[in-house]
């Protein structure tokens, strides 16, 4: 964490007119969403299920070399999109508006092993709520490792790399667990909480629905090509894992992303609410490509400022946002992926020793404002 | 195995290949109006009737079961981006040959629907149908005298009755503002031409509303009839004491439009209808909040409009968004967000 609150020179006054001037922009998007953008949606969902079923029956031949590649590299695809740009932002409730039920946060199922439901309580309830908060946004290293200078020290952490490592190949099974919070429920106690239990089925029950998919039915269809549909499958959801824990990575991670601690957002008004998203988020610079295979995550900043805005429309927001950052003097935290990756790495491995200069005390914005 | 149990297990297999999906999913990309889809339909046409209204042609899925002369049904239209629910009057036969049905619709002021599927629907959209329904149909047994009454576009079921049965005997009284307002005014005329209908038209402009009294004129065994009448509420109140003073109410069959005109207002009283509990609220506190002092368990996350933890079905009246100021009025699938909705005016939420 920077010793210096990169915030300082802002008054409240200042920050309370950010939070307006967010808002405003917030309210265009509403006003203005419409057709093209139901139509935006509707058109991705039907791509991504004949993307999913082309590759699939591709797959049916993949003892054929090339047809493994073209298979696999298209289910990667189909799962990359189903699980960012589509389930990600559905479950966010960016497409509600359209009133159909088919295409609604409280309906939407996704192609992952955490059930739309307990994700949706983790991510979008705590994670976006608490975004960055040290003890509260689980997300901060999602309990298995210390991303930042403030988290206290332990051991355990000299193997971060590693666990990161092995949650980036199964992110979704290590997003299952977060989402029941394993962890802390694996207690004796806990393990018998009939709340959890309950969660814990539906896990299971998701799990084997979707190991049974990938890994029984669509191989056995495959006939003699039972072996290499298998391994196509599991290639195709190890490359989605890996992206998007990539791309989550970038998020929150890298350097000059700022955490926060407990008591500072007590008594938070709606300005420092939209502060804390603007200083505890980082974009990914790139392509329209990019941006759409990130599911518009590339917009991190834009969409935790807006989390509900359909994310088709977060690249016209990042502009305005973007001259609002450099009109208060704050920094804007991109850059292309490789790079991000790399920040986020480092810092992964850096703070799995202990910190080699002495703890700095976070700045106390609540004080800090009380004198400014 | 029987053949259905061998169907359902080929089904289930099926969904195991689909999940999370359901096969169907996959199915409604290439065929949306198949056997055992949702009901759906396809707007095959739109010609214009009179400067305000038109009829739609619509192809019903596989799954239609057809209609009652006089019926109407509810369908579920995207404008803007956004799905809409509306009832309207089935205006075909119910033998029509090529198996399409139409509804006969007049664009209202500020009629999101309506306007849409008069001026702007294209043919090639695909609507959401429900099944035709309504107890506004002619009887089994042919009544020997008939009577239609209605005004503007109340006579879209009775046109529906019209085309679909011919009774020896049919007396047609209609209301509009002027000659050019009669919906199927030319096919009106062709009847009449035809000696199939008697017909007579109050244009309400000239000849001022009409006055149900002058019925004895107009129509002098209007008593005798098996009387079908559909209009605005002023004229449907104004037939039923009428005919019951006459003594003759079990004649007289109507059929009322609900335009369900909420006045949003600024707090009002909230109905928790599961749990059934009414408390008074002001238009600034959150729904939540209501609820939540009332000791009605309302389900919550991030407070503050992001999360989508609270949404709950707004079964009736209409809420304002906190944030934006923006109105939202019960309709079936409406779900709102109570931690950032306040009551405009009375409402029903589902908790
Ligand atoms: S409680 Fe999070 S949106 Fe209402």
């Amino acid at each position: 964490m920077t010793a210096i609150d990169p915030t300082a020179h802002l008054t409240a006054e200042q920050i309370e007119e950010l939070g307006h001037e967010l808002d405003a922009i917030r309210d265009e998007v509403i006003a203005s969403r419409g057709e093209k953008d139901a139509a935006y949606i509707r058109k991705v969902i039907s791509a991504q299920r004949k993307l999913e079923l082309v590759s699939r029956g591709v797959l049916l031949f993949s003892i054929f070399p090339p047809a493994w590649l073209i298979g696999t590299a298209g289910l990667s695809v189909a799962k990359i999109m189903d699980n960012m740009e589509i389930g990600h932002n559905v479950l966010h409730g960016q497409w509600d508006w359209m009133r159909d039920p088919k295409v609604h946060s409280t309906t939407w199922e996704w192609d992952h092993v955490s059930p739309s439901e307990q994700w949706k309580h983790s991510h979008n309830e705590l994670h976006h709520t608490y975004t960055n908060v040290i003890g509260k946004d689980n997300d901060l290293g999602y309990g298995i490792m210390r991303v930042d200078e403030d988290q206290k020290w332990h051991p355990f952490h000299l193997g971060q790399p590693l666990w990161n490592f092995i949650n980036a190949c199964f992110f979704e099974y290590g997003i299952a667990a977060y989402d029941l919070e394993l962890g802390k429920n694996l207690h004796k106690r806990r393990r018998k909480n009939p709340e959890f239990r309950a969660r814990a089925k539906a896990v299971g029950r998701k799990i084997r629905k979707q190991v049974i998919k990938d890994y029984v039915i669509h191989p056995l269809l495959s006939g003699p090509s039972f072996l290499t549909t298998l391994a196509a499958t599991f290639t195709a959801n190890l490359v989605r894992n890996i992206w998007s824990h990539s791309v989550i990575m970038c998020g929150h991670f890298p350097e000059g992303v700022q955490v926060f601690e407990r008591r500072s957002i007590k008594g938070e008004t709606r300005g420092q609410w939209y502060l804390r998203q603007m200083m505890g988020s980082a974009n990914i610079s790139g392509s329209r490509a990019m941006h759409f295979m990130t599911g518009n995550l590339s917009h991190q900043i834009e969409h935790h400022l807006f989390p509900d805005l359909p994310s088709n429309r977060y690249a016209e927001v990042a502009v305005k946002v973007r001259a609002l950052f450099e009109k208060y003097e704050l920094e804007y935290v991109t850059g292309p992926l490789p790079k991000q990756v790399f920040s986020a790495w480092r810092k992964v491995f850096r703070l799995s020793l202990p910190n080699r200069t002495p703890k700095v005390k976070t700045p106390d914005r609540e004080q800090e404002l009380v004198a400014a | 195995m029987t053949s259905a149990a061998l169907r359902s297990g080929a089904w289930k297999l099926l969904e195991m290949v689909t999940t999370p999906l359901l096969p169907s999913d996959y199915l409604d990309l290439v065929s949306p109006l198949r056997a055992g889809a949702e009901l759906r339909g396809r707007i095959e046409a739109v010609h214009p009737e009179t400067g305000d209204a038109a009829t739609v042609v619509i192809k019903p899925g596989r799954g239609w079961r057809g209609h009652t002369a006089g019926q109407y049904v509810r369908i579920g239209v995207d404008v803007d981006g956004v799905r809409l629910w509306r009832a309207y009057s089935i205006t075909s036969p119910t033998d029509r040959k090529d198996g399409r049905v139409t509804i006969t619709v007049k664009a209202i002021p500020d009629g999101k629907v309506s306007n849409h599927l008069v001026r702007s629907a294209e043919p090639g959209t695909l609507i959401q149908l429900d099944q035709p329904t309504g107890d506004f149909v002619l009887p089994q047994a042919k009544p020997a005298k008939v009577l239609y009454l209605t005004a503007g576009s109340g006579i879209t079921p009775v046109m529906g009755m019209l085309r679909d049965t011919e009774f020896d005997d049919v007396v047609m009284v209609h209301c509009a503002p002027q000659p050019q307002d009669v919906i199927f005014r030319n096919e009106l005329h062709d009847l009449v031409a035809d000696k199939k209908l008697r017909l007579t038209e109050v244009h309400t402009d000239t000849d001022g509303i009409l006055d149900i009294a002058r019925l004895d004129e107009l129509v002098p065994d209007w008593a005798e009839r098996e009387a079908w009448a559909c209009g605005p509420a002023g004229l449907l109140d104004a037939a039923e004491e009428h005919w019951a003073e006459h003594g003759v109410q079990e004649r007289l069959h109507t059929e009322r439009f609900r335009p369900s005109i909420v006045v949003a207002g600024s707090g009002g009283e909230v109905t928790f209808s599961a749990t059934g509990k009414t408390v008074d609220a002001d238009g600034a506190t959150p729904l939540l909040d209501i609820g939540e002092e009332a000791g009605v368990l309302m389900p919550s996350g991030c407070r503050m409009g992001i999360c989508y933890g609270c949404i709950t079905p707004l079964r009736a009246g209409a809420v304002r968004d906190l944030r934006t100021g923006e109105i939202t009025q019960a309709e079936p699938g409406v779900l709102i967000q109570t931690c950032v909705s306040a009551a405009a005016g009375p409402c029903d939420i589902e908790r």
